[in-house]
């Protein structure tokens, strides 16, 4: 008996060290944190935000120099260069001005030679087709997603900020075989301390059914009482880690969308709702019309574990701020990124039809871009004629 | 006076190990032999540590709960690959999920999806069951009353509402609580969700009610015996009937404070009450959920019982209502 007690007395004394000592090494924020009341008095509807972990953010957001404007009018860039097909109806100066910049923004140890042969800079190797089809894909989000990006847009350096493959990305899950044969150990696919959703265990890949593809996000119940089976738990969970991942890449709490009394009521929501439910369908577009064609193009060693390509989620472009870049507006000083031509280009996928013939570009519609057009932050036109309107959505 | 103003007990009884009632041959009694005395225990209960008694029932409870044990802890295990250092540092993150929703009620899934839970959890339910058993005996042997095994049962209720009743009620194993730390928090937080927010379930009301109560209860009741002790007010057995001044004062400073006392004898019928319905309801709220009701603040909205507040922003709407929306 007295032999038991002792053990009983040394586990609980050991047991209470481990705990102390986990208090010390958590991760733990000091007060005083900022409060923003965004709803009604007493919904508790407030933006509670650690003043000390923003300002540590936004420091680490660099705004690279601006390139000097350059002349809209001049030969285009494809009657001066060869194999200039998505960037072709820029100025040569233009066009300069764009390479020099996105040199800056992507890969300004690598320089041009990442995506270019020295030897033949009109040769496509693969990192330049991938960087082609990345040019039309900004175009797609600043022309086609407004609701999502608005007026501000992006540019490459949105996600790519200095480097080649962009901070944040995903491939799809990879847990591991569990030991045994699978015998024992299954996680099910979360469990673990997982950094994609906070560090919660809910599961680790909330991207592939609902950023790669149109699973339905929604899971909470319709209608007071049940009317047939709705979604299991597990699926909200799965829901619920997507909305983690949103709040972490945000930098925000889950009443900057929601009244969190009532998650899935619209009209008890914040208007950011409304940017957010776009976003996701942004993101499904971009990783299935753009990123995914580009996979057999991409370098061995950048794709996933199961040979997928890298894709995009929130924290891609918003690295913990509610407006990446801290709402920068680069892309008002970047024209030239309009004007890149949508339609598919030669190598750049399976889905892009190779044998298409380059359409006739006119030479006019550059004009547009000249200094005395109205600058990027007024609406982009819907859809200019004979340029043929993204044909994925 | 000051005896009874400690953290701590400061009186600890010293004499011959006591056994409880005489120990007639071949009675219960008979079965435990060992008992001693340790000064720290004295502080926080009786010094005296011993006897126990298990028997078969809490024999094989020890054992079930022990296989139970044994299924998590080693799956959790297996899930960082056998890594010791992992599995502490991970520990709270680490779990042992249901069935996914495809295998239904389905007793024989696959024993990585969801097996090795549903023997688990098994085990832990005989384990559960058979103590209760013990506890009702034990307290039959003793001659007491089985109050004690029917709070237990409450409580046993809720543990069996949530992984057990509800699942088959929902025709799913996989409605049912994971095992594990932070696993089964985010359970919690999911099902609450899903359900659409279970703070307007009446019943998880009620169970609210009746836990914070319960605390309330305990703190009150703990502090005026302990501030009675000087005039003997811990003999609250005899001072139901011959209250005596320590329960006068005390019954007097409660009406002063509130108009009206609870007696020596109810006050520990509110404490019964009160943590017993806690389960009691809170197994009732889960049981409705998903069941009769699938989205509670609807139903709050249906019933009235959820406020309506001024909008203080521009009206949103359901972007995939919209014509021609990307759902």
């Amino acid at each position: 008996m007295r032999l038991l007690f002792k053990v009983g007395l040394t586990v609980t004394v050991i047991f209470l060290l481990f705990s102390t000592v986990g208090l010390f090494i958590a991760d733990w924020e000091r007060p005083p944190m900022e409060q923003e009341q965004l709803g009604f008095r007493g919904t508790g509807i407030v933006q509670i935000t650690n003043p000390r972990l923003k300002a540590e953010t936004a420091g680490n957001v660099v705004l690279p120099e601006v390139v000097d404007a350059a002349d809209a009018a001049g030969p285009r860039a494809r009657q001066v260069y060869q194999n200039v097909q998505v960037l072709g109806d820029l100025s040569e100066g233009q066009f300069l001005r764009l390479m020099t910049a996105i040199t800056e923004w992507v890969s300004p140890e690598q320089g041009c030679n990442y995506c270019h042969n020295p030897e033949n800079l009109a040769e496509d190797v693969p990192t330049k087709i991938i960087s082609r089809r990345m040019f039309q894909m900004t175009k797609a989000v600043n022309q086609n997603w407004t609701n999502h990006v608005g007026q501000t847009g992006v540019t490459c350096y949105t996600c790519h900020r200095g480097q080649p493959v962009p901070g944040e990305i995903w491939f799809r899950g990879s847990s591991g075989q569990p030991p045994m044969g699978g015998l024992v150990g299954y996680d099910g696919g979360q469990n673990k301390p997982g950094e994609n959703v906070n560090l919660s265990s809910l599961p680790l890949d909330p991207f592939s059914e609902q950023l790669d593809s149109p699973e339905e996000v929604r899971v909470v119940g319709t209608t007071p009482l049940p009317v047939r089976q709705g979604p299991s738990i597990m699926k909200t969970e799965y829901t619920y880690a997507l909305m983690m991942h949103m709040s972490q890449s945000l930098g925000v709490n889950c009443v900057y969308c929601h009244n969190s009394r009532a998650f899935a009521a619209w009209d008890q929501s914040s208007p950011t709702r409304q940017v957010a439910w776009h976003a996701i369908r942004m993101i499904r577009e971009l990783n299935q019309s753009y990123i995914n064609p580009l996979t057999p193009i991409f370098a061995k060693d950048k794709l996933g574990p199961l040979g997928d390509a890298p894709k995009t989620n929130c924290g891609t472009c918003h690295r913990g701020q509610a407006k990446p870049l801290g709402g920068a507006p680069m892309l008002r000083d970047y024209p030239e990124l309009n004007a890149t031509i949508l339609t598919p280009v030669a190598g750049a996928g399976p889905t892009a039809p190779v044998e298409e013939p380059r359409r006739p570009v006119p030479d006019t519609p550059v004009g547009r871009l000249a200094p005395a057009a109205p600058p990027a932050d007024t609406p982009p036109p819907a859809q200019e004629p004979g340029r043929p309107p993204s044909q994925t959505r | 006076m000051a005896e009874y103003q400690n953290i701590f007990t400061r009186v600890q009884v010293r004499a011959a190990p006591e056994w409880g009632t005489p120990r007639a041959a071949g009675s219960i009694y008979e079965r435990g032999r060992d008992a001693s005395f340790n000064y720290w225990l004295g502080k926080l209960g009786d010094a005296q540590l011993g006897p126990v008694h298990l028997g078969y029932t809490g024999l094989a409870s020890l054992v079930c709960g022990f296989i139970a044990i044994e299924i998590i802890g080693l799956n959790m295990w297996a899930s960082v690959n056998w890594d010791p250092v992992q599995f502490i540092r991970q520990l709270p993150w680490l779990g042992l999920e249901p069935p996914p929703p495809q295998y239904g009620l389905s007793i024989l899934p696959p024993l990585n999806e969801g097996g090795w839970w549903l023997m688990a959890g098994f085990f832990l339910t005989a384990s559960i069951l058979l103590w209760w058993v013990k506890v009702y005996q034990n307290a039959r042997a003793l001659g007491l009353g089985t109050h004690v095994a029917w709070a237990f049962a409450s409580a046993i209720f809720l543990y069996l509402s949530l992984g057990f009743i509800r699942p088959i009620l929902m025709g799913s194993w996989s409605e049912a609580v994971p095992f594990g730390i932070f696993p089964h928090l985010d359970w919690t937080a999911a099902f609450s969700i899903r359900y659409g927010n279970l703070f307007y379930n009446p019943f998880h009301m009620l169970s609210i009610v009746f836990l914070y109560g319960s605390t309330l209860l305990f703190a009150m009741h703990g502090a005026t015996i302990l501030a009675v002790g000087q005039y003997g007010g811990e003999r609250e057995i005899e001072q139901i009937v011959d209250r005596g001044t320590a329960a006068e004062r005390a019954a007097l400073f409660w009406r002063w404070t509130m108009g009206w006392n609870a007696s020596m004898e109810s006050i520990h019928r509110w404490a019964w009450w009160f943590a017993v319905l806690t389960t009691l309801t809170g197994g009732i709220g889960i049981l409705l959920t998903g069941t009769v009701v699938e989205n509670w603040f609807l139903w709050g909205v249906k019933h009235g019982i959820a406020p309506v507040y001024p909008e203080s922003g521009p009206a949103v709407l359901d972007p995939s209502l919209a014509n021609g929306a990307v759902r």
